[in-house]
Order: C-alpha cells, then sequence, then structure tokens
C-alpha cells in the first residue's frame, strides 16, 4: 500500500488545506498525475501523485486543513489486493478552509455558494480585490462553470451583494498578508540559518543580445524568445559545472542534484512572489524554455501551480532588470544553496584590446551558501556563466 | 482588412492592456508619459500586449519598433500608421 502524504511545498509550508480531490476510491492514477487541489499561503496548489495504482481510500475530506506530512490517501501499486472493499466517498466536512469562510453563518440562499466554492479557481488579483471589496470569494461565481475566477467576476458579485446585504461575518483570510507571512517565513529562516557569501561580475552579453535580436526577427511575434531565455540556459549549463551550487543542504550535509530544476522568481501582481521550477533546464532547448516559462508564468498570475514546481527547485534565479536595477544580491530559499542574480542590460564603456569601446553589459551575482561552497568554486561558477554567454549559438 | 479609427486603436490598446494589467484604469493613463512607468508590467507582459495587438489589428510588430509603443499616443500613432500601409 502506497501511503499518499501531504507533500511539502516549500520551506514556508507547515500545513495546507485540501480543497478538492480529483480522484475516488477505485481510480486508476499514473505517477505525475494530478490528484488533488491544495490551498496553501501561496495560493491553490495541484497535487501530483508519484506512484502508479488505484486508489484504496481517501482519508482526508475536503475543506480540512492538514500538517505537511499527514496521510492524505492509501493507494494500491500493482499486483496489490484491495485491503478493504472500495469504500463510499467521504462526506466533506463543514467547510473550514481558508476559501470558504463562514458561509454556513449567513443566509439560506448562499449555502449554495459553500458546495461550489471547494471547485474555485481564484486569479490572485481576483482573490486580492475580493479582499477590498469586502467580497467573500467564496459566494463569487465564475463567468463559465469551472473557468478562473477573475476580477470582472468579483465585481460582478460586489455589485449584487449591494443590493443583497448580507449578515456580518468574520474578517476574510488576506491573500496578501498570508503570501507576506509565507515570505517572511521563509526569509528569515534563510538570513538565520544560511551564512551567505556573495559574488558579482560584469559580464560583456553584447554576442548574446545581437544573437537574440537576429533570431527574434526571423521569428513571428508569438515565437519570439525573452531576452532572459538565453541567460536561463546558461545558468543551468554553468550549474553543472559547479554541482555545489546545485541542490540541498539537509541535515548537515550537501545533497547536490544530478538535475538541474532552476526556480524562477516571479513577481506576482500587486506584490509577492513564488518560484517555482522549470525542470531540467540544462537540457531544454531555448524554444522549450521559453514555452514553459510562458506557462509558468502565466499560471502564476493567473492559474495554478503544481506541486512539483513548488518543491522541486534546485536552484533560483532572479532577474531583476526589469525594473531598471543593476545588479541584485538574493536570500536563499532553503533548503537551496544559492541564488543567482541578473542585472538590466546597459550599453558600458568597456576595455577591449587596450581601447575603450561601447559594450552591452549585464551584472551577474551569485549569493551562496558558505557551508556547501567556498568563493572560489562560486567564482568558477560565474566565470562559467561569462563563457557559456560569449557563444550564445551554442546555448539553443 | 479592417481600417481602424484612432479612437478604436486606443479602445484596442486599452483592451489589450486590461487582459494583461487587470487593474489598470485607462481614464487614468497619462497619453505621454511612458506606459511602463504607470503600469506594472514586465518584459513577458509586455510580450503578451504586443501579441495581443499583433491578433487583433493583424500586423506584425518587429522587435525593433518596440520602442514606437512607449507611450499611448506614440502607440496610437504607430498602429495607425502600420495598418494603414498594410491596407
Amino acid at each position: 500500500m502506497y501511503e499518499f502524504r501531504m507533500p511539502s511545498l516549500g520551506a514556508d509550508m507547515e500545513a495546507g488545506t485540501l480543497v478538492e480531490w480529483l480522484i475516488k476510491p477505485g481510480d486508476e492514477v499514473q505517477r505525475g498525475q494530478v490528484v488533488a487541489v491544495v490551498e496553501t499561503q501561496k495560493g491553490a496548489v495541484d497535487v501530483e501523485i508519484w506512484e502508479t495504482g488505484t486508489v484504496d481510500k481517501l482519508v482526508v475530506a475536503t475543506g480540512r486543513k492538514v500538517p505537511v506530512g499527514e496521510l492524505l490517501a492509501l493507494l494500491r501499486t500493482v499486483g496489490e489486493p484491495a485491503a478493504t472493499a472500495p469504500e463510499t466517498p467521504i462526506a466533506p466536512e463543514t467547510p473550514q478552509a481558508a476559501t470558504a469562510p463562514a458561509i454556513v453563518a449567513a443566509a439560506p440562499p448562499r449555502a449554495q455558494a459553500a458546495a461550489v466554492s471547494a471547485r474555485q479557481r481564484v486569479a490572485p488579483a481576483a482573490r486580492k480585490l475580493a479582499e477590498e471589496l469586502g467580497v467573500d470569494i467564496a459566494s463569487v461565481q465564475a463567468a463559465e462553470p469551472g473557468a478562473v475566477i477573475s476580477r470582472a467576476d468579483v465585481e460582478r458579485a460586489a455589485q449584487a451583494k449591494t443590493l443583497t446585504p448580507v449578515a456580518a461575518k468574520p474578517a476574510a483570510p488576506d491573500w496578501h498578508a498570508q503570501m507576506r507571512m509565507a515570505i517572511a517565513a521563509a526569509m528569515s529562516r534563510s538570513k538565520r540559518e544560511i551564512p551567505h557569501y556573495y559574488l558579482a561580475t560584469n559580464i560583456d552579453v553584447t554576442a548574446v543580445s545581437s544573437w537574440l535580436e537576429t533570431e527574434n526577427l526571423k521569428r513571428s511575434v508569438t515565437e519570439r524568445l525573452l531576452p532572459v531565455v538565453p541567460f536561463m540556459k546558461a545558468v543551468a549549463l554553468a550549474l553543472r559545472e559547479v554541482p555545489e551550487l546545485n541542490g540541498f543542504w539537509i541535515d548537515g550535509a550537501l545533497r547536490s542534484s544530478a538535475s538541474v530544476h532552476l526556480g524562477m522568481a516571479i513577481a506576482m501582481r500587486g506584490g509577492g512572489l513564488v518560484a517555482p521550477a522549470i525542470h531540467d533546464a540544462d537540457r531544454k532547448s531555448l524554444d522549450q524554455l521559453m514555452a514553459d516559462l510562458r506557462d509558468l508564468i502565466t499560471r502564476v498570475r493567473s492559474g495554478r501551480l503544481r506541486s512539483s514546481e513548488m518543491s522541486d527547485p534546485t536552484v533560483t534565479f532572479t532577474s531583476l532588470g526589469e525594473q531598471g536595477v543593476e545588479g541584485v544580491f538574493g536570500v536563499i530559499y532553503p533548503p537551496q544553496v544559492a541564488i543567482v542574480g541578473l542585472g538590466k542590460i546597459t550599453e558600458r564603456p568597456w576595455v577591449e584590446g587596450g581601447a575603450v569601446v561601447v559594450r552591452k553589459v549585464a551584472t551577474a551575482t551569485l549569493a551562496a551558501d558558505h557551508r556547501a561552497s567556498d568563493g572560489h568554486r562560486g567564482g568558477l561558477f560565474l566565470a562559467a556563466l561569462d563563457r557559456l554567454l560569449q557563444q550564445p549559438e551554442r546555448l539553443r | 482588412m479592417t481600417l481602424y479609427n484612432r479612437e478604436q486603436i486606443r479602445d484596442i490598446i486599452f483592451d489589450a492592456l486590461g487582459a494583461i494589467a487587470p487593474e489598470v484604469e485607462p481614464a487614468l493613463i497619462a497619453p505621454d508619459r511612458p506606459l511602463r512607468e504607470q503600469i506594472d508590467i514586465d518584459s513577458f507582459d509586455f510580450l503578451n500586449f504586443i501579441i495581443r495587438l499583433h491578433e487583433t489589428l493583424g500586423i506584425d510588430i518587429p522587435e525593433k519598433d518596440y520602442a514606437e509603443l512607449l507611450t499611448l499616443n506614440s502607440a496610437v500613432e504607430y498602429l495607425a500608421r502600420r495598418c494603414a500601409a498594410q491596407q
């Protein structure tokens, strides 16, 4: 019997609320399948299962807040007989989840909302607006069944609400405050536990910039690569050369990872950020990386992330050049051991062959865990990054 | 192909901006100030903005012309010119 437990979706997660089961007893599930939706401080996450088999029993009912590591469901692996007769699905408990507060206390017509609330997909912007407008997000209906709830849906609900006043209810969970708390916990732990060291180097990125310009000229607008994409590939390849920067510090020891799962720091509209993984970034083509990045950002901003994207990053990459900063010294996301930063690309005077020339230059930085690596090795990583960026045509 | 007037192009720009940054209030956009100073959009949002304009207006917007889309006014002028040229 395989025990499916509440996964840890990041160092800052202690518990999650089971919002929805996407499986029932008797269902066949495949390794990697999304089987449940869990609400965390960083929003709703699609949780995958990492075993193939048949669902034997759902142990936890929807609506319950469950600590990391607690048993959620039992799975019969291939060839294993049923231990118990398939049970009838467990009845959801009275919603006490963050997504469905205090609906029970509301007027009878809203009981309907309680039933659908567990299936809600809410855009972060919509959740924020709902808080601002004092709309109970659980009572908001999407424009189409199953669609993600948008700001427009919330606005509609807010208008309806002014027509039918509801009884006073406890304060809605503040999504933004929760996100801040999650970031605060992870970053405090990082600064408390991780002895960071910091390195920076200026890299001539003229070659990679012109290569990208030529490449994008050949492409239709929908196929264009964002400037960050070749850098993602170069960072991932350089990490292979210095494995002490790619992995985790667990129980007093470094566990390097053979795969490079690049956590991309992505800002959320209205504040907060997440750094979900692009898996095997070192082995993907630039087109594939662009497609993955597009998919990831879109889901960060409007939809939902998968559990493996939250828990798998072996390193973080932050590209703050967008906002015009020239360099960024990151805070490591524990238990990772490094964070790579890239500032904006600017034209700067550059000495080459005894003459001052104008070059496109970017400052690349590394913040790394001194328990796991030393400055010398960190320097080799930045040197490798520089070298790889000088031959952009080989990054494909 | 439809020939859009400036008023229509302006509305198409607002629709495209609204899709990527729903909090944007079109009436509050200063037409001669850079859009990215007024709206919190990154390069990914901007690319999606271009893609939406491309899909709605049916014109190609090469990367070298991105600077023409800096402000609302310059964007309207540029897109009107491109649409007319494509007739």
